[in-house]
């Protein structure tokens, strides 16, 4: 037990000076995904059911490309925002340090894995 | 941090069922009782009340309860008319004021357990301290940094107006105890009531803390804990939006950068 003041307990450690740049970010990131997703839904679902090579002369085409580039970069930097802020939520203490790196990291990889198998089909 | 199951020593068991009194409008009370003189775990015990002797709001028949029934059962209330903000329990699952809360919106057994989330007291009664602490560091206060004018700091009508579904407040904690992540990160969030009370003293056009204000609440935690999720509006006994008064702080910390 700490013979702490309820003031002391309440206030902390203060105000860290962080917190709207994370949420503007997802603001953007947000508005980003709103229009990128349905284009890129569109350029899917027309080259869903072609053969190889014609997925691959449709990926190789600049908009699918950049756009696909875009979704992979926006959405997973949106996913490893938004996984951060729920790990904040339900994690504490070292657990959550080490949860908020996983994600982190699982965002990035999957984005270079995206972009390295987009670059094989566009380039 | 999120805890899905009870403690041992906090798991509620079946409690005391009292004698049913004769008469054709009698209603079943079940009431979340807790002691901490006893060593025993919480329990619901059950209370029968003659409606046609009772008042029509819940704390009424509380009173009657405590008043007839069963002189330990212990609430906290004083108003009895939701200004005060002492009579906060959760009723048939909702957070709200017994004094204002009518027993006809209640449909089938009425059942009154404490405001969720927060170390009980006794009974009805749970612990408001970090709440109020909380509520303390937001600095409910006017402050000013000039010393002119001397006596009365005026305000329009219209900046007046801004206070309005602001200092009505009565800072009951029905909202914050609602908010799943006042549950979580209570210890850290502010928490809808602390940040409405905030809201109202950075929109007041005669402080002059704004930026102090602001800068207080830039935190990942104090503020951008709440997603939005609206159980505070929602249960709120006074009717008011604090979701509404957060959403406007964060527009202003944006404001403020972009």
């Amino acid at each position: 037990m700490r013979y702490l003041t309820d003031r002391k307990r309440a206030v902390g450690r203060g105000a860290s000076g962080t917190g709207t740049e994370h949420h503007w970010a997802m603001q953007v990131s947000s508005v980003g995904l709103a229009l990128l997703l349905p284009v890129w839904l569109y350029v899917f679902g027309s080259a869903l059911g072609s053969t190889q090579a014609e997925v691959v002369a449709t990926f190789s085409r600049p908009f699918p490309a950049i756009l696909t580039a875009l979704l992979l970069v926006v959405g997973m930097k949106h996913f490893a925002s938004g996984a951060q802020m729920m790990i904040e939520d339900y994690a504490q203490g070292t657990a959550r340090k080490v949860a908020v790196i996983l994600v982190t990291c699982l965002a990035w990889v999957v984005a270079a894995t995206g972009l390295f198998a987009l670059a094989r089909m566009a380039l | 941090m999120v805890q899905f199951t009870l403690p041992k020593n906090s798991t509620i068991r079946t409690g005391k069922t009292w004698p049913k009194p004769e008469g054709k409008n009698v209603r079943k009370f079940q009431i979340y009782r807790w002691n901490p003189d006893d060593g025993k775990n919480p329990q619901v015990d059950t209370y029968f009340v003659d409606m046609d002797s009772c008042g029509p709001m819940v704390l009424d028949a509380l009173i009657k309860i405590k008043t007839e029934i069963d002189p330990t059962l212990t609430f906290r209330r004083s108003c009895r008319e939701g200004i005060c903000g002492s009579c906060a329990m959760n009723i048939d699952g909702i957070n709200t004021l017994a004094c204002i809360y009518g027993l006809d919106e209640v449909k089938g057994d009425v059942k009154i357990y404490p405001l969720p989330h927060l170390p009980v007291i006794k009974d009805l009664i749970p612990d408001l301290t970090h709440f109020y602490a909380q509520h303390a560091s937001i600095m409910p206060w006017l402050e000013t940094k000039t010393n002119r004018p001397a006596k009365e700091w005026r305000q329009s009508i219209e900046d007046r107006e801004k206070l309005d579904g602001l200092y009505e407040c009565v800072m009951c904690a029905s909202c914050s105890t609602s908010c799943p992540s006042y549950w979580w990160n209570g210890d850290k969030y502010l928490g809808p009531a602390a940040l409405l009370h905030a809201y109202r003293w950075i929109i007041d056009s005669r402080d002059e803390a704004t930026g102090e204000r602001l800068d207080d609440l830039e935190d990942p935690f104090k503020l951008y804990r709440c997603h939005t999720i609206m159980n505070c509006a929602k249960t709120c006994p006074k009717g008011l939006n604090p979701a509404k008064a957060i959403a406007e702080i964060k527009k202003m910390m944006v404001e403020r950068v972009v």
